[in-house]
Formats: C-alpha cells, structure tokens, sequence
C-alpha cells in the first residue's frame, strides 16, 4: 500500500509517493471516463456527503460526479442556509453528521484549518474541498495530472503561478505539491498580494510578470478573489489586467510550447486575456476540469480502500 | 500577637538581588527582619523551608476574573485559589467584564464579590472609557476614590487620540495610572498570527509585529504632550523595544510588561490550528521571543503577567480565526516563568523583580519585597521540582491552558497573605 493517508485534508501531509499513486489511479480513471467505462462497483455501499459552508458550483459538480460514477450514494448538503445560520457550531454539525454514520465527507469551509478540526470529530474519510486560504488539495492533484500529461513529467519543470496568492489556498496547495515533486516555482505578484514569507518555501518571487514568466514551461493563473477582499489591494482591476493579466505579450516570455492553466472561474479581462483562455494550443483549462473528475474518484477510491481496511482490522479484534 | 519563623530558607530577594540562605521573621502579618541564620525567636512558630525557595509573592497585573457577566468560565472563588495555589498573592483585575467596570457602582460589587471569595489580594481596575468604547472618560476620581488601581480599556485601543489625550491629562492630575494595550487597531485589524511563513503556511490572517511598534510610539508622543503614569500592558516585540528603552531614557513615566505566555512559546507552537495558543497580541517568532526575555533580564520590561484570561470550550473549539482569545495563566505563570531559570536567561532576583518588586512599586504598594514593615505576602517554592501538566487539574473554571501536558519545573509549597497561610500544607 503506497497511500497511507485516513484523510485527505492537504497537500502538506502527503508523500512523494502517495501522490504518484493517486496520479497513475486518476490517469487511468481519465482513460476510463473518456472510454465511457464505468466502475460503479468502487464505492458502492458507501456515503458520500458534501457537505459546502461556501458556494462552488464546480468542485461540488465535480466531486459529485466522481462519487456517483463510482457508485456511492451521494448526499448534498448545502451549509449556508442550514443550521450555522441556526448557531450551530462547526463540531456539533460534524457530531450530528457522524451519528448518520457517512464513509466519505468532502468538506468546505470559509476558515483554514476547519477541516482539519472536523475531522478530528468524524469517524469517515474526509476530502479537504478548500479551507479558507489554507489548502485546495484535489486542485493542486488535478493540475499536477493536467501538467503530468501535457509535459509528460511533473518534475524539474519551471512553473509560474501568478495573481492573488495571498487568498489562494489552491496556491499554497500547489507549492507545496509542485515542490514536493522537485519544480521550480516562480510565484507573481503585486506585493500587497504576496504573503510574507515566501522565499522560505523555496520559491522564487517576482513582482514583475514579463521577468517572472521567462522561460516558464507552465504559467498557472489565480483568480482575483474579490470577496476576499477586505480594503484596497490593488487600486483598480483595469490596472491590474494591465500589469499582471495574462495576454499574449506577456505569454510571449515564456517557452513557447509553455501550457496556460487556470483553477476557474475566470474573471477575463481581469487575470486573463479570453484569447489566451481559448486558445486550444496554450489552454488547459478545460483538461483541468475534466481531470478534476479523474482525480476525484481517484482520491476518493484510495480513502475508501484505507476505510475498509481499518474497518476489517477494527471488526477482526473484537 | 503572632509570630512566624521561616528557617532556612533560601530567601530571593528582588530589592537588593540576593539569592541566600538564611530566615524571615514575620509578625503580624508583616515581615519583621531577615536573618542569615536562624535566630531564636520566644514564641515564633517555626516552618522549616528545608532549603527551598522564600520569595515575595506574585503581583500580577491583568487578570480576568470573569465576574460580572461569564461566572461560568471564572469566579473571585475559583481565579482566588488558583492564585493561591500559582504563587500569586494579589492579582490586579481588568475591566473588560460584561458590563465594563466603568462606574463605581460596578467596582463596588467587584470589591464585594472579591472580598467574600478571594483569599489573595483583589485590587480592581477600571475602563478608562465609558464602555471601553473609546469615547468619553470615566470618572477616573470617583472610580480612583473607590478603590481602582489602574485605568485601562484592556484590549481596546482608543483610537481617537482627542479622547485619549484627554483622558491621560485628566489622569495625570490624579496620579492615576492608565494602562495601553499597544496594537495599532487598523493593521492588526482581523489578524489571528503574526505575519511571516508561518501565517502563509497555515493561511491566516496575520498581522505585522510592526503594529505593536507604531502603537507604542503613538502612546509615547501622548505621554510626552500629557505627562501622565503609563504601563504598557505587553511588549512581545524586538521592534518595539528601542522606542520603550528611548521613553524610558528620556525620563517618561512609562513601564512595560509582559505576558509568560510570549516569554516562553512561539508562533510555531500554534501548529496544527491548536486555538489554546490563540493569545492577543498573537504569540510571536522566536527572534523576538528572546529578544523580549533579554529585555526582561536587562529591566528594560518591568514586569511579567500571567494576562490570565479564562475561556470555554465552546469560545475555543472553533475554527481558529473564530475561536476567542486568550488562555489561562494563574497557576502556570511560575513554572513557565521558572524555564526562563532552568535555560540560564534570568536568575531568580531578577524574575522576582518583574513577578513581584516592580508590579507593586508601579502600583505604589509596600508588598513585592523581603523588607521591614512590607505585608508578609509569601511563598515558598521549589524551582526545580518536576511535573506534567494536567489541565484538568486547575483549579481555573476554565482549562484553556497552552501547557497542558507540558512538562514544567517549579511547585508552589506554600503560600501566605498578611502572614495567613492560604496555600499548601501547614
């Protein structure tokens, strides 16, 4: 057994080789997904909840699809307009979620760190969805798989992640599994969206987009994320698209067979240019979507097989 | 008249920064002479301290009991015994209760409560605002006349500098001390860490160690315009010591103290989203951390507090920017205090002189010391004495303790108020 993960609440905790395991599983689930077979034998028996304290219309989508074409009874639950409103807290809705006795719980949630504090709570595998600005473990999975198949290797490649850092948590999750797997980061951004500290991770910083993206095999885009934002970052999004969006001036200091990628939604004409995002030569994006899926099931079917095993071992002793 | 004996002891004196064997004779409820041997004394109960530690008790400043508003999380009772039981024979209340004690009336039934549970010293302070809110002053001299130590809105920052202007003036023409907690409001504003990889890591929102500085140095132009008594409440810090060193230089009234909790932990120690650690201001990197401890050694801050601030599970079993801060401290601040001794960056006069000399010269009272006439607030220790923290066992209401399972020196043998024993075994 080379994942030994109970839960997959970041990319932090991850092995190297946990996280080749679950590319080579999520690549041929891509395979079988785009040949129409279907393996709904994998979960079957099995509970998937969603449960999401913030609004996603894709990744829900997507970990949806992974569990049913997997075979598992999916359950949405939609946390905004629930019980917190009523003042529950966060771990008697997780108590309360325990006693329907769930095997998988996919989980987001407005703060870093709440998935973690729920899990502790649970007796299920939970799915990290996106903890505040902390970490979105199945994007960073999904973009390793979309830039493992467009490069052919996801190591020693020179990366660019460019844009709202400081609110990414699908940054911090890609960093850490980018550098895991012996990349070279150039992280992009204006300074007041750059977080302190981020030489230490063994990135290099850079504030200007034309030096930042030479020679990149790979420019990774974030999103602005203006809810996120509480006061004046930037002084205007035209200004903004003007020095750090992505169009194809700036794409020209990259390599040239260099791959665009974006987690979506996309504001365009805010971080990225619409041709650019169209362009089928450059763009990954929508790869990116069809390997969330892919990586998805993948993650899912590896926590279940954990399950099962400690629920056999639990079962064997008494 | 009674009389008591203290024999061979190893008395810490925090005046003239001694540290010997010898004995203590207390009558009265007041400390009568020190002896380097034992004297033969008609009448005097004898206790032996078989060598161990003999100091003056600790004073400490900032306290919250959570009386009135949250009994559930802290009474006069419980936070009394576990004073008695941490070493700590005056603790110095803060106001930011529910209601503020902003009136008389409030701190008269504080002063009640105190005296029918607390078998320390209680001494109360007031808001400096009506409401803490920063807007209009208190009255400073009928809350002074009632029995108010201290004026501070705890961990409110008056932002107007008109209103806090004013409020210090007025101060200052009572002799009143104003206590500021040095935050710059807009910087800090939402903050959970301290800004730095850390922060990034965990994907926090943090706040720049820079923000104590700029407050600080706001609070000092104040002083310099108004003249008046001020205490920092916490200096946590690197940066912000040559601005509180060139205060002090440039003869202002001004002392700082200090929390055990960022003289001991770090940012670091947060970890895995652990919300006990949650303090305010935020724990801080380790340069600063040491940085803060050498300031205490050198006396450039004055004194060390426990910042007790007791919490409910249900306030800290939350996701950590939502979870509340702060974290218990009467009965760990010694043995945290103590790992300053056991790593060699303090000897115990000098921590003495900032858990127990300076705390009462700054509220201009006669404990804090081995002298003729100073109340015989006492106690006995023994520094190097093991344990493992259980938080179950304090005697805190609330158990949100950032040691809790840590591995301490330093028991409190026994403790004394006026000459009553109130701690430990006769």
């Amino acid at each position: 057994m080379t994942f030994r993960a109970k839960h997959l609440l970041g990319i932090e905790h991850l092995h190297p080789t946990e996280i080749t395991t679950l590319l080579d599983l999520a690549d041929s689930y891509a395979e079988h997904n785009r040949k129409g077979i279907a393996h709904r034998d994998v979960l079957a028996g099995l509970t998937q909840i969603n449960m999401f304290f913030e609004n996603s219309t894709r990744t829900q989508s997507s970990f949806e699809l992974a569990g049913k074409r997997l075979g598992a009874d999916v359950m949405n639950m939609g946390m905004q307009a629930s019980s917190i409103k009523k003042g529950e807290t966060l771990i008697d809705t997780a108590l309360t979620l325990n006693a329907m006795r769930p095997d998988l719980l996919v989980v987001r949630h407005p703060h870093s760190g709440a998935v973690d504090l729920l899990a502790q709570k649970v007796n299920c595998a939970v799915l990290n969805a996106g903890d505040g600005k902390h970490e979105h473990p199945t994007q960073a999975l999904l973009d390793a798989l979309t830039i493992r198949r467009a490069k052919g290797r996801l190591h020693r490649l020179s990366i660019a992640i460019c844009g709202d850092i400081s609110h990414s948590r699908v940054a911090r999750s890609n960093i850490m599994l980018l550098g895991k797997m012996e990349n070279r980061i150039r992280l992009i951004a204006p300074p007041t969206l750059m977080p302190s500290g981020m030489a230490d991770f063994g990135c290099e910083v850079f504030e200007n987009m034309e030096e930042g993206l030479k020679d990149v095999d790979v420019v990774m885009m974030l999103r602005l994320q203006k809810e996120r934002m509480d006061g004046g970052f930037i002084p205007s999004e035209r200004e903004y698209f003007h020095r750090y969006g992505l169009d194809a001036e700036k794409l020209a200091h990259a390599k040239s067979d260099a791959i665009v990628m974006h987690p979506g939604p996309m504001n365009r004409g805010v971080e990225i240019d619409g041709t650019i995002a169209d362009d089928i030569n450059r763009s990954v994006i929508q790869e990116q979507v069809e390997m969330g899926v892919a990586v998805r099931m993948a993650a899912m079917d590896l926590l279940a097989q954990n399950l099962r095993a400690s629920r056999s071992a639990q079962t064997q002793m008494v | 008249m009674t009389d008591l004996l203290f024999t061979n002891a190893r008395l810490i004196d925090p005046v003239a920064l001694t540290d010997s064997i010898g004995a203590l004779h207390v009558r009265d409820g007041k400390i009568v002479e020190k002896f380097e041997t034992t004297p033969a004394i008609e009448g005097a109960t004898v206790i032996d301290c078989d060598g161990k530690c003999l100091a003056p008790g600790i004073i400490d400043i900032g306290v919250k009991v959570s009386e009135p508003g949250e009994r559930h999380k802290e009474s006069f009772s419980s936070a009394g015994r576990a004073a008695a039981a941490g070493g700590v024979t005056t603790i110095v209340t803060r106001p930011d209760t529910i209601p503020s004690i902003d009136t008389p009336e409030i701190l008269e039934f504080v002063e009640r409560r105190a005296q029918a549970d607390a078998p320390v010293h209680v001494l109360p302070m007031a808001a400096l605002t009506k409401g803490r809110e920063g807007r209009e002053m208190t009255e400073i001299g009928f809350l002074q006349d009632a029995g108010a130590v201290a004026f501070s809105d705890a961990d409110r920052v008056i932002t107007d500098t008109k209103v806090f202007s004013r409020a210090l003036t007025y101060a200052r023409s009572l002799d009143a001390l104003v206590i500021g907690h040095t935050q710059d409001p807009g910087l800090s504003n939402g903050a959970a860490v301290t800004s730095g990889k850390f922060a990034s890591l965990r994907g926090l929102p943090g706040v720049s160690p820079m923000a104590e500085r700029m407050a600080l140095d706001r609070d000092i132009a104040l002083l310099e315009m108004t003249g008046a008594r001020y205490h920092a409440s916490q200096i946590t810090t690197a940066r912000a010591l040559p601005a509180l060193e060139r205060a002090k230089r440039n003869g202002l009234n001004i002392t700082a103290g200090v929390s055990v909790h960022h003289l001991t932990l770090n940012e670091m120690d947060v970890a895995d989203y652990r919300t006990f650690f949650k303090v305010k201001p935020p724990l801080r990197s380790e340069e600063d951390r040491l940085a803060v401890v050498q300031a205490v050694a050198d006396g450039l801050i004055d004194i060390i507090c426990s910042m007790h601030t007791p919490q409910d599970e249900e306030s800290k079993r939350l996701p950590y920017e939502e979870a509340a801060s702060g974290a218990v401290g009467l009965e760990t601040l010694l043995p945290a205090a103590l790992r300053l001794y056991h790593a060699e960056m303090i000897d115990l006069p000098r921590l003495f002189r900032a858990l127990s000399l300076n705390p009462a010269r700054l509220l201009q009272l006669d404990a804090g010391r081995l002298l003729e006439g100073a109340p015989a607030d006492l106690i006995l220790f023994d520094p190097d004495a093991p344990f493992q923290l259980d938080r179950s066992k304090l005697l805190s209401k609330s158990k949100n303790t950032p040691f809790d399972g840590a591995r301490m020196q330093g028991k409190v043998i026994g403790t004394w108020v006026s000459g009553e024993r109130i701690w430990g075994n006769a």
